[in-house]
């Protein structure tokens, strides 16, 4: 049987529909096989109007089911069989006396519809208990489902509407439930507060009349093209596509393709009808972001491009209706509704331009007393960190200092910018465009764009070293800033995006095979929002004991009191506070003296967390770069057996090892080097463990017994020669192949040779060559952390 | 449908046929309300009589104002005193987008050649404490309506649920007239004897109220009215039901609610004069909204608001 369901209602929400589809597909689905039944395919499409549903391959009836539960053993005690019997609804006084004494004998009782039987189970006779549930016909299944799923539906947001009590995301008007077969379409019959299943729908709101009736999924589908709907979102989407594309390709311009517009676009509309205008001259000169954001935002517009000139030049609106006069009076109104939207962007343009042309300082300055975040500071404080950092990051991805400062301190200018303001999207794009208008370089210029990035996994990374720089800085400040103030993400918790930052610090480092020691710069980073913390503490208290005498004398009476008995010196503050109190009145430097003094104590302690907060958030880094690596097919255990080394802080370093050993670990010679390297290492270090001595006196070839033990050590000899500058060179690859080449020698020397020779010399010299291999591979990974 | 009907020639012509359109839909036909608001929202008709199970179908014109609108006349488009047209309904009829597309066919928008669209917009207002799912209409990619079907006002579910309908009449008579700038709109038909302009009627006031909202209105005598507005409204739903001249039981609903109404058109005027900040403009709303509440409260215990 095939089964079709319509939930036919006023205009869904575009940006629910695709969700919806899925949910009313599982929810349906599932609750049909909950209930026994069977199909072989469905389907879910939506319209701005209707939800719908076809289910192939619907068995007719629910197969009987036969439940079995095993119980408690026959002779257990009388409260336990009542537990048992209570899990069934059954808890009559006499019912549990009725089960045991009729199972004395061997045989069944039935119980409210459950057949009790006692079986032999392991030479104990157990209760069990037996329902059986016959079969139901699919109509009476599918009733319930739908009822339950209307009911329960899980929308985003819901309503009531008329006098109703029901819920769904807009009035539902009709319900459509068909059940075919051979012998014809019938109706399934339900009622969800008032609203009864027919076998009818309705067609577009404009181009079609009345309701009609359909006899099953290819015939609803059919009709409803006929009333004008387009049934399913992907061939609306194709036609939306297509025919903007075919607008654009003959007026000599092409389309600019956007997936997410084209989606809402298609949960708008049942009969799309592209239509293309083209923008008033008076705005071409608009940057092309700007056009296409506010076409986009504002009236869900695609854009259209001048492959020639590059420009942004027309627009493809797509209408719900076709139009007597072929869609000229939509186009006229949707061109004037255009004209006044971009006019309101030429206004921020040119109020930004005026801004911009004269340094942007306006901007920067408004950027003061913009919050950040309470406790780190405001826009402007968190610049001057990021500043400071950009200057100290250029020389290791090469980019000269100052510019990269210049650069970082103008990043973040047009967050004030009045098209920013509108559009918050154009973030940093506006800034590239202002600050070449400043006359900055375009270096200075394409940091301010390209700073926020890598902000997703398509995201590309920043190459330009300026860029980088910044890029890092900014990344970095916030990290450090989050985790100084104990705000680090936990669980799904992650307010503040730090681990798409911490993502975007791995996706720069490697990208641009930056080589830095992560632990030095992240402690240079909480060294700069430190100082800049109490450098503004020291400005406010100086200004606090400037202008009030009884605070200074409070001040130097508390650092006294906190002094007395410690060791450190109060004499230079208490001989400043004399000073103070014989003049009356505070000067500049003592009071900044004073301060200074003052807070000298708070800022040891700060600066003594910066260590743990910068293990902390390396650690972070490391989870972050497992995950990232993971999903490039490298094992975690391999990562692990990096990270054990020195070094480990390098990133880039990091990386290139990793992806060298998985690579290793792939060949044929690494799993068996593999076992070589852990047996050798296991013998060791029990004989290490036994005899309490390590051996590493360095083996010597003239105790060699065996032409096995000899090849060993010239192996050893010539695989280290290898090694050693390979891994100077950080050439991991070649270091690993020259690892690869002890494999033979280290099979043959265990075959041939016992270590545990009763000769306590040999023993000891065999030990000691264990220990060169051990060494050998150490340098290269950590390889007892590997798996297998 | 009207589709037949000539196209309307003036901006008071589209208002007479809505009127004629939801007279004949069978609304009372209300006159606006005699206090400055906001939006048509805060006229009783609709925030109160959404409130309590008595059906109710009302269409009026509402002066409205947004003091921060205000471009001294020279903006195409803004306003800080413009017309609203709203109609509510309780309970919401079936067919009430059917119905509001007919008052669009009859103010000469046909859906034969316009594309009308209904496009997801949920409305919220923080200061009424209310809120309700709907959509906002476009006309060839221009918004011409709100249309909310009402779930709660005033911390009060909305049962039943009343169906709002509200037109920006300047907007929308702009696009059927086919007006650039709203001072150039014919107010009356341009044929008659004195044909009058909305900027006739309305430029210098829109000049005038600009200056006093921006700098002219006096921030201290404004605070000092939200006080006693915020005062007022609070002492005069504290009084005893039972009136004890007539012995009758008169809750005063309406006169705490006008008060309500001031105190959010100070506020808004406090807002556009600058001296409220960021900060402080959540606790004004709430404060507003506290009152619009007890208001709805109180509404709730009369007559017109009880449930039937």
């Amino acid at each position: 049987m095939d089964l079709l369901i319509e939930l036919f209602s006023e205009e869904i929400p575009a940006r629910m529909q695709p969700k919806a589809r899925e949910d009313l597909k599982s929810m349906v689905t599932q609750g049909l096989v909950d209930a026994g039944l069977t199909y072989a395919s469905a389907g879910a499409f939506s319209t701005p109007r209707r939800l719908t549903l076809s289910v192939e391959g619907l068995s007719a009836e629910s197969r009987p089911v036969r439940e079995e539960r095993k119980g408690p053993p026959v002779e257990a005690s009388p409260p336990a069989i009542e537990g048992f019997l209570r899990t069934f609804g059954i808890s009559h006084p006499t019912a549990s006396a009725h089960v045991q004494s009729l199972l004395e004998t061997p045989g069944a009782v039935e119980l409210r519809g459950v057949r009790f039987e006692d079986r032999l189970v392991k030479d104990r006779r157990i209760l069990f208990a037996i329902i059986d549930r016959p079969g139901r016909k699919a109509p009476e299944i599918i009733a319930e489902v739908l009822e339950a799923t209307i009911r329960t539906f899980p929308w985003p947001k819901s309503m009531r509407w008329g006098s109703g009590s029901l819920r769904w995301v807009r009035p539902l008007h009709s319900i459509l439930c068909l059940l075919s077969d051979e012998t014809g379409a019938h109706v399934v019959p339900l009622t969800v507060d008032g609203i009864t299943s027919t076998n009818t729908t309705e067609g577009h709101r404009f181009l079609s009349k009345g309701r009609f009736p359909v006899t099953g999924f290819d015939d609803y589908a059919v009709k409803l093209k006929r009333a004008h709907v387009v049934l399913d979102q992907a061939e609306r989407e194709a036609a939306i596509l297509q025919g903007a594309q075919n607008l654009a390709f003959a007026a000599g311009l092409e389309l600019v393709e956007d997936k997410g517009l084209l989606t809402e676009i298609a949960g708008l509309v049942e009969w799309p009808v592209p239509l293309m205008g083209r923008i008033a001259e008076d705005f071409l000169h608009l940057p092309p972001e700007v056009l296409q954001t506010s076409m986009k935002e504002h009236q869900k517009f695609f854009s259209v491009r001048n492959p020639r000139t590059g420009r942004i030049e027309a627009f493809v609106t797509v209408a719900n209706t076709e139009t007597v006069d072929h869609g000229a009076t939509i186009l006229k109104g949707n061109l004037k509704v255009l004209g006044a939207r971009l006019s309101d962007a030429r206004f921020f343009w040119d109020k930004d331009l005026r801004v911009a042309k004269a340094g942007m300082g306006e901007w920067l300055e408004g950027l003061r007393p913009v919050t950040f975040h309470n406790k780190l500071g405001s826009q402007a404080d968190r610049i001057a960190r990021i500043e400071a950092l950009a200057r100290e990051i250029a020389p290791l991805v090469g980019a000269d200092p100052e510019v990269a400062a210049r650069a970082a301190r103008l990043a973040k200018a047009d967050l004030r910018s009045a098209m920013v303001g509108e559009f918050p999207e154009l973030q940093g794009k506006m800034g590239r465009y202002y600050a070449l208008e400043a006359g900055e370089s375009p270096e200075v210029a394409n940091a301010a764009r390209d700073h926020y990035s890598p902000l997703g996994p398509s995201d590309a990374v920043p190459t330009e070293p300026v860029s980088v720089a910044v890029a890092l800085a900014d990344k970095l400040d916030t990290l450090t800033g989050f985790w100084a103030i104990d705000e680090k993400p936990t669980g799904s918790k992650d307010p503040f995006a730090l681990r798409r930052a911490a993502l975007g610090v791995i996706r720069l480092v490697l990208g641009n095979e930056v080589h830095w020691s992560l632990r030095e710069i992240t402690v240079d980073s909480l060294h700069v929002a430190i100082e800049q913390h109490f450098e503004k503490r020291r400005a406010s208290l100086t200004r606090q004991l400037i202008n009030d005498i009884d605070e200074a004398r409070r001040v130097a009476k508390e650092y006294e009191a906190a002094q007395a008995g410690e060791l450190t010196s109060s004499a230079s503050l208490w001989k400043i506070w004399e000073k103070i109190d014989a003049e009356g009145s505070v000067s500049k430097e003592a009071a900044e003296e004073m301060a200074q003094a003052y807070l000298a104590r708070e800022m040891q302690v700060a600066f003594q967390t910066v260590f743990a907060n910068g293990e902390s958030l390396l650690a972070f880094f490391h989870d972050r770069l497992k995950v990232f690596l993971k999903d490039q097919g490298i094992r975690h255990d391999v990562i692990d057996a990096c990270l054990a080394l020195p070094g480990n802080d390098d990133l880039t370093l990091l990386v290139k090892r990793a992806e060298a050993l998985a690579a290793f670990l792939k060949s044929e010679d690494g799993p068996n080097l593999l076992q070589g390297f852990k047996r050798a290492n296991t013998i060791l270090t029990q004989a290490e463990q036994k005899d309490g001595v390590e051996y590493s006196f360095g083996a010597d070839i003239k105790f060699a017994e065996t032409d096995e033990e000899r090849a060993l050590f010239a192996a050893l000899d010539a695989a280290e020669k290898a090694i050693t500058p390979a891994m100077r060179a950080e050439d991991f690859p070649a270091a690993m192949a020259a690892m690869a080449t002890l494999r033979a020698p280290i099979d043959a020397f265990f075959t041939a040779t016992q270590i545990n020779s009763d000769n306590q010399v040999l023993r000891r010299n065999r030990l000691n060559l264990l220990h060169r291999i051990r060494a050998i591979c150490s340098g290269v990974a950590d390889l007892t952390r590997i798996e297998g | 449908m009207t589709a037949t009907l000539t196209p309307p020639k003036s901006f008071q012509e589209i208002i007479l046929r809505l009127m004629t359109y939801w007279a004949g839909q069978g609304c009372a036909v209300l006159q606006p309300y005699d206090m400055e608001v906001g939006a048509g929202t805060f006229h009783p008709a609709t925030t109160l009589r959404s409130l309590g199970t008595k059906p109710w179908a009302a269409a009026y014109v509402q002066p409205s104002r947004r003091p921060t609108d205000g471009r001294y006349g020279e903006n195409p488009n803004r306003l800080q005193h413009y017309y609203q047209y709203q109609v509510i309904i309780k309970p919401s009829p079936p067919d009430l987008q059917e119905l509001y597309l007919g008052s669009l066919a009859a103010i000469g928008l046909d859906p034969s050649v316009h594309d009308i669209r209904f496009v997801e917009d949920d409305w919220e207002s923080p200061t009424l404490g209310a809120w309700g799912l709907g959509w906002e209409v476009w006309c060839d990619g221009m918004e011409v309506s709100q249309f909310t079907y009402f779930q709660q006002v005033g911390g009060h579910d909305c049962k039943p649920v009343s169906g709002e309908l509200t037109y920006g009449l300047e907007r929308l008579a702009m696009y059927v007239l086919g007006i650039d700038h709203v001072m150039t709109m014919p107010f009356n038909d341009p044929q008659s004897p004195i044909p009058l302009t909305y900027g006739d009627i309305f430029r210098q006031t829109e000049e005038e109220y600009s200056r006093h909202n921006f700098d002219g209105a006096d921030t201290a005598m404004l605070f000092q009215h939200f006080e006693n507005a915020e005062k007022e409204c609070a002492r005069l739903l504290d009084q005893p039901e039972i009136d004890p001249k007539t012995g009758k039981r008169i809750i005063m609903a309406h006169p705490a609610y006008d008060q309500t109404i001031k105190a959010s058109h100070l506020f808004n005027l406090l807002d556009a004069r600058g001296v409220i900040s960021v900060t402080e403009r959540q606790a004004y709303i709430g404060r507003v909204r506290a009152l619009a509440k007890k208001c709805a409260d109180a509404f709730r215990l009369t007559e017109a608001g009880a449930d039937a």
